[in-house]
């Protein structure tokens, strides 16, 4: 990961460092509806044992790509990452925990 | 003597407070969708005589929708990279599509909801139905929040009477706006595609 | 002194000329009078107000825990009927949790955090307002219940399906839970507000390892509101849609799994609790090494065993439900979690200790809290640790051992941690000391009054009498040591030692406020950087920022280090430090401005809460007042324009002339 640490300013000024061109964001918005299409056609193609798992990391990759990319989290101060994954980690811990003594994984 | 100004000096961290305080926010909502989305989880197969969701989910339709909320998104970003360059022009123009794709979903919630309410899913029907409208009604009106603050944005631009520093305003609004996107995307996926 | 002299001069805030009207409305202007108050967004007069409103609650929910102490002073209770009864335990829990502890916890956090870190207000002046007018609006709607058909009484934990309509056929729920949702959102805006503050706006030099451990503690709290609120949110949703919108979470006889909401209530609840006593260990910290005469042993450990609170509290939930059914797998992990976290807190209690040892100890009133928060909250943490054995924990579930447990880590932590803050910061606050005599009877009787209410509780637990019934009866008491009527006697002469307590305290409060005597700028000999402005501060705080070079910044500008000897010597006074300010003052402070939007947005909600349980006509006319209000609010830069500021004019400001 590239994060930009060293820089100081208000992110205002110097977002032209952090940003994408706009090519840049078409591709990653691309790369989206493509994985799209694809966690769809799961619905209509058996994908055997590996439809749970796959349609997971599908989301998952969507997940980062729109948060690294289109929020910039990427390219950003690692503090807004560390406010963001901390919320985020928990509340998949808390939560995966809480249906857990539902035996919700074992049904 | 230097002249201070109690916000103008530079931040501890040097990144900005409305940033950092928006972040944590969103750090927050992690917390709050996870736990609808839980209660859905639990939730979802215990239908008491109504229908299950693999009886009335359409999911071409809420595909179309989905992209639709993903696009959005770009269309989104594509305001933020324009208010930076100060392009004021080009920023109105992509946050009223924002705006306007943003509808379009929330359009597309409204139909769905009728539809399902119509083929016997109400609110009271059953634990599905209160946990999925609980949880699906929670994000639309995330992105009904959305709309409001872009279509209030478009208006005070209009009148360049916006306070603090317009590209910050538009990207904020932008993290807001990709938050709800993201939670759409775990919806869309836990809800809609993996059958129960 | 110069000092002294300004003090009057410094009230004066700034005058600020609205020349442009932002959306619809001029900002306010009036630096007098109630306008001052009620639309300022100063963080001090924040914090007194959050303060004045938690001690308020105080009062009213200590009233209840006297007439439920009245009604169980002997069999057959005649005081209160069990519908009322009810009510008054569950008010009685709520009030002191979400309208006592945590508000004021706020407020110190308010009052001190920017003042500890070296800055001027905190990072968003206008939605810190609206933080205290939502938790006051919210407190008052939740007791408005009392007036409207009965308050909520299914406990302070709500089980469901007890909450549900049926079983809780008046609005008192439903006012419950719109109130305590309101008092969240209040919370979330003070944790998102405060967290930033303390990441943005240290002074220079003061890194996270430099800032005073009350910063610190209240800042693992803010981290734990932030993650916890928005859990209880979603339970309180959950039940207010069931409650008024017809959902089934809870519904049973849908196939509801009650346990919903218990885990729900408690993933919030356990985070809870340190939110409740961390604020408490933050002010003991600050309290125990200014009057031992040392450094705080060990300030690394103190942070990091209370980031480890802050962390492992979140794994910890299900202990609250060992009697639930929640299978052997849950209970022995969760069993587990909880002896875990019993180990960083007494880290602190090792800390503590070690700081008073070989200390010049003074006994000052808010140092007799201190020691007498590490004794009764040790207790209350060992019989905490019985719960943590699942078998145990079974046995005690649901009756007056587990409320012996929590009052003596809630009254002795989190109360008497306030009550030391309130003796070693009233000269900060007011620039009047508490009368220290009155102090010492202040002390004794709330620590006996306390011994006497909650230590007896442990036998009557143990003996089997449970909690939250309206009546005990003599047949069934019991003889001998054992006998329930003669400890239920002993806790109820006990409560009112107790009230008779903190009578004196509110007694001292008056006195000392119409006492002329100054208190000195800086009567303990303190070590952080609160104590180095006038008493009370400026409505800037500080002259010029500080920049920081070490922990405890302020004692390390009072003294040196003796290089032969390896003793402390003093180079400055307090006086001398704060004439070198005032020299080196900053021109031209401009404070964020006064706004009417944080108390007409917070005013909105309730209203559609309240439209919400009886006409959603209402609701619809609260949300138009929250949407004017927003965009109001949206339109209005949250400090004045330059242009507004008269200081450009040539007469000048108080503040400019502070300057010279």
């Amino acid at each position: 990961m590239t994060t930009d640490t060293t820089h100081t300013a208000t992110s205002a000024e110097h977002s032209e460092n952090h940003g994408m061109s706009t090519a840049g964001y078409i591709r990653i918005a691309a790369i989206l509806a493509a994985i799209t299409a694809l966690e769809v056609s799961t619905v209509y193609i058996d994908f055997g044992p590996f439809f749970l798992p796959a349609l997971l990391i599908m989301m998952a990759v969507k997940f980062v790509m729109v948060v690294s990319y289109f929020m910039h989290l990427k390219f950003d101060n690692k503090i807004f990452s560390l406010m963001f994954y901390a919320g985020l980690i928990l509340a998949v811990g808390v939560y995966a925990a809480f249906l857990a003594t539902f035996k919700f994984f074992i049904q | 003597m230097t002249d201070a100004v109690v916000h103008g000096h530079e931040s501890s961290t040097g990144i900005s407070n409305v940033k950092l305080g928006m972040w944590a926010f969103l750090g927050s909502e992690c917390l709050l969708f996870g736990g609808l989305i839980s209660t859905y989880m639990l939730y979802r197969g215990r239908v008491t005589g109504g229908p299950r969701p693999a009886q009335i989910f359409d999911i071409p339709f809420t595909s179309v929708s989905s992209f639709v909320l993903l696009m959005s998104s770009l269309t989104m970003v594509l305001a933020v990279s324009a208010a930076h360059k100060n392009e004021d022009r080009k920023t109105n123009l992509w946050l009223t599509v924002t705006a306007l794709l943003g509808a379009t979903f929330v359009g597309g919630q409204v139909y769905e909801f009728t539809a399902f309410y119509n083929e016997g899913l109400g609110f009271s029907t059953s634990l599905f139905g209160s946990s999925f409208y609980t949880l699906t009604g929670f994000h639309g009106v995330h992105v009904t929040v959305g709309i409001i603050m872009l279509m209030a944005l478009v208006g005070i631009f209009k009148r360049s009477e916006v306070p603090g520093k317009k590209a910050e305003v538009v990207e904020m609004i932008g993290l807001y706006w990709h938050f709800v996107d993201i939670i759409w995307i775990i919806i869309f996926t836990l809800v809609y595609l993996i059958p129960v | 002194m110069a000092i002294i002299e300004r003090e009057t001069e410094v009230m004066v805030p700034v005058t600020v000329t609205p020349t442009s009207t932002y959306g619809v409305l001029k900002r306010p202007v009036s630096a007098t009078g109630w306008r001052a108050w009620v639309f300022t967004v100063d963080h001090k007069k924040l914090g007194l107000m959050y303060g004045a409103t938690a001690m308020f609650f105080f009062i009213v929910g200590g009233v209840e825990a006297l007439l439920i102490r009245l009604q169980l002073a002997a069999p057959n209770g005649k005081v209160l009927n069990a519908d009322l009864y009810n009510q008054m335990f569950t008010m009685h829990a709520t009030t002191m949790v979400f309208l006592f502890v945590m508000p004021m916890a706020a407020g110190l956090a308010n009052y001190f955090i920017p003042l500890q870190i070296g800055a001027r207000d905190v990072a968003f002046p206008r939605i810190n307002a609206l933080g205290f007018w939502l938790l006051l609006f919210g407190g008052i709607f939740i007791n408005l219940s009392w007036f409207l058909g009965g308050a909520a009484d299914g406990g302070w934990f709500m089980y469901a399906p007890n909450s549900g309509p049926v079983f809780s056929p008046t609005n008192g729920i439903d006012f419950w839970a719109f109130g305590l949702q309101i008092a969240g959102i209040a919370s979330l805006t003070g944790a998102i507000n405060l967290i930033v503050t303390v990441l943005n706006m240290r002074a220079p030099g003061m890194t996270l390892m430099k800032m005073p451990i009350f910063t610190w503690m209240m800042t693992v709290v803010q981290f734990l509101l932030l993650f916890a609120v928005p859990v209880i949110t979603v339970a309180l949703f959950l039940l207010s849609f069931q409650r008024n919108f017809g959902a089934r979470f809870f519904d049973v006889a849908a196939g509801a799994d009650p346990l919903l909401w218990q885990h729900l209530f408690w993933i919030f609840g356990h985070p809870e609790v340190y939110i409740l006593v961390l604020p408490a260990f933050g002010i003991v910290s600050e309290v125990l090494p200014v009057f031992s005469r040392k450094p705080l042993f060990g300030y690394p450990f103190v942070v990091f065993s209370g980031a480890a609170i802050g962390f492992v509290g979140w794994g910890v939930w299900a202990h609250h439900m060992f009697a639930s059914g929640l299978g052997p797998v849950s209970v022995a992990v969760f069993s587990l979690t909880t002896m875990a976290i019993a180990v960083p807190t007494g880290v602190k209690i090792i800390n503590w200790t070690l700081t008073m040892w070989g200390g010049k100890l003074y006994f000052s009133t808010a140092m007799k809290f201190s020691i007498g928060l590490i004794v009764l909250f040790t207790v209350g943490g060992l019989s905490g640790v019985t719960h943590s054995v699942a078998p145990s924990d079974t046995q005690q579930t649901d009756t007056y051992y587990i409320v012996a447990h929590f009052h003596y880590v809630l009254f002795g932590g989190a109360v008497l941690g306030f009550f030391s803050g309130f003796y070693y910061w009233w000269p900060k606050m007011f620039g009047k000391m508490l009368n220290e005599k009155l102090g010492g009877w202040n002390f004794w009787l709330m620590v006996i009054g306390m011994n006497l209410t909650f230590g007896p509780m442990h036998i009557l637990g143990l003996q089997g009498q449970p909690r939250r019934m309206y009546q005990w009866t003599e047949a069934r008491a019991g003889e001998g040591f054992f006998n329930l009527a003669f400890w239920n006697l002993i806790a109820s002469i006990g409560s009112f030692v107790l009230a008779v307590g903190i009578l004196l305290f509110l007694i001292n409060v008056v006195i000392t406020a119409r006492n002329p005597t100054k208190s000195p700028l800086d009567p303990w000999n303190s070590r952080s950087l609160e104590w180095m402005t006038s008493n009370p501060p400026k409505e800037h705080n500080f002259d010029v920022i500080p920049t920081v070079h070490h922990l405890d910044e302020f004692f390390h500008r009072k003294y040196e280090e003796d290089s032969a000897t390896h003793t402390m010597r003093q180079i400055a006074t307090a006086e001398e430090i704060m004439a070198e300010q005032e020299r080196n003052a900053d021109k031209h402070i401009h404070m964020p401005s006064p706004s009417y939007w944080p108390i007409v947005l917070a005013g909105a909600v309730p209203i559609i809460t309240f439209g919400m349980i009886f006409s959603h006509l209402i609701a619809v006319i609260g949300g138009v007042i929250l949407l004017f209000a927003a965009f109001g609010w949206a339109l209005e830069p949250s400090t004045a324009p330059e242009s507004d500021f008269e200081n450009n004019s040539s007469q000048g400001t108080a503040l400019d002339k502070v300057g010279h």
